[in-house]
């Protein structure tokens, strides 16, 4: 057994980061909706981390004499949701892309910068 | 064991977070980003979430991967090279980053019974939800039950992406406008901006874009 | 499209299998992982396997446009129906004790009804999602 101890919230944070430069950094909407999904389900993983607890089991529960640990359900259903929501989301996001393709010619944003002026 | 699997696989997350980052045709960057997806639901197990890596596994690697494809066979798949340079973007998100780091100090670690998420409301719906609802699974009693309101509200906020989405797509193209040899010049539906303009007709006094 | 066989025939024998798992996972959802997000998604999955296998056209025969829409409205109707219920009976908006005589009985019964509410939205909204982007057309080509 290792001891995790700060590591998750420091691995959540990288790949926060890495969604976060794909946003920022790359001129392809495609791309930055792909980098926006990364940022998010980062934050997912934060808030599941929250919810663990060492030697806990998932919250589904179980008939049994002795003392059971269960993990923390409440960051459990708000992500569920946060999850749909994150796809219906990107599901608007790609809409407009796909409209903003058919005005410009291209999803490069330096091309449509160059376009509109 | 489990402290093992969870750091191997977050580090395969980093690795293939930073592979999309890299690849540039976009095809590829889409099977990435499912691949993602479910080496993140194979975590989220990891973490007892059981009913968020079932979800993810679905949504994220599935329909996600299918709508974003669905986009690619619109838009085409190849990313041009980015015209800048990185240093202000790289510069900002180390910046940020080191901020969160430094917040991370504070955080509670990992895994122990008496953080502070644990103590209030969470031991209600864990002892209780048995007698209140008298379901198993506490996930859905608090998600359909005790928070019900929410979920309600989850739904209606998808009912209402859709009807963004059908806003957008279900009409069909316009004309496409463009700036040709110092008029505006408007191309029937389904011209490139490449395309040189016969078919269009020349406007005047239009050029303020 | 004639000549994959193994696809067509492959699609064939996994589509009914992905329904009854959909159905499955949304009524099992009380005792294990699952509930109505992932049964809608995975409902959805298996007519997205179907158009993606035989073609759009064909699956928009299976299951029309409007009938889609009309799921995507009909589970938040479903949903928040429950609660004019539960209120029509004397409790608060989704309290679903009044439901039955036995409260956990009322509360399984509410359960069920918001959980079906939540498949049939999420079944017509991912559904709709597909079909909007499948059925636009590329403008070069």
């Amino acid at each position: 057994m290792i001891d995790v101890g700060l590591f998750n919230y420091w691995a959540v944070i990288v790949l926060m980061m890495v969604g976060f430069y794909t946003l920022i950094a790359r001129g392809n909407l495609v791309k930055k909706l792909i980098g926006l999904n990364v940022f998010q389900t980062s934050v997912i993983m934060m808030y599941v981390t929250m919810g663990k607890i060492e030697g806990g089991t998932a919250p589904i529960l179980v008939e049994s004499g002795e003392h059971v640990v269960y993990s923390n359900p409440i960051p459990h259903v708000l992500m569920l949701t946060a999850i749909v929501v994150g796809v219906a989301t990107l599901a608007l996001g790609l809409s407009l892309v796909v409209r903003i393709n058919e005005a410009y010619g291209t999803i490069e944003e330096d091309a449509i910068m160059d376009e509109a002026l | 064991m489990t402290g093992f699997v969870d750091v191997a696989l977050l580090i395969l997350l980093a690795v293939t977070g930073v592979a999309i980052i890299r690849q540039r045709n976009l095809f590829a960057a889409v099977m990435l980003a499912g691949i993602y997806s479910l080496v993140s639901a194979g975590l989220f197990v990891v973490m007892d979430a059981v009913d968020v890596a079932f979800t993810e596994a679905a949504v994220g690697a599935g329909i996600s991967t299918v709508l974003m494809l669905g986009t690619l066979a619109l838009v085409g798949y190849k990313e041009h090279k980015p015209q800048h340079t990185p240093i202000l973007p790289m510069f900002v998100v180390l910046v940020t980053g080191g901020i969160l780091v430094y917040g991370t100090s504070e955080m509670p670690r990992y895994g122990e019974a008496d953080n502070p998420v644990h103590l209030h409301v969470a031991p209600h719906y864990l002892e209780e939800s048995e007698h209140e609802i008298h379901i198993p699974n506490v996930v859905t009693s608090v998600l359909a039950s005790y928070r019900g309101y929410d979920t309600m509200g989850e739904t209606a906020v998808i009912f209402a992406a859709m009807v963004g989405v059908l806003l957008l797509l279900s009409r069909g193209p316009l004309p496409l406008r463009v700036f040709h040899k110092g008029q505006w010049v408007t191309l029937p539906p389904g011209a490139r901006h490449e395309d040189p303009p016969r078919a269009g007709v020349p406007e005047e006094g239009d050029g303020d874009g | 499209m004639d000549d994959r066989v193994i696809l067509r025939i492959g699609a064939k024998i996994l589509i009914p299998f992905i329904l009854l798992f959909a159905l499955y996972v949304q009524f099992h959802g009380d005792y294990g992982p699952g509930g109505g997000f992932q049964a809608g998604v995975i409902f959805a999955a298996a007519f997205v396997l179907y158009a993606l296998v035989f073609g759009l056209g064909n699956a928009v025969k299976v299951l029309p446009p409007q009938a889609v829409y009309v799921c995507g409205a009909l589970g938040v109707m479903i949903y928040m129906g429950v609660g004019f219920v539960t209120m029509a009976l004397g409790g608060a908006f989704l309290d679903y004790n009044v439901l039955a005589p036995d409260p956990t009985h009322g509360q399984h019964y509410g359960i069920l009804a918001v959980e079906l509410g939540v498949l049939v939205t999420v079944f017509g909204v991912m559904v709709a999602l597909f079909y909007a982007f499948a059925g636009r057309r590329r403008l070069d080509l």
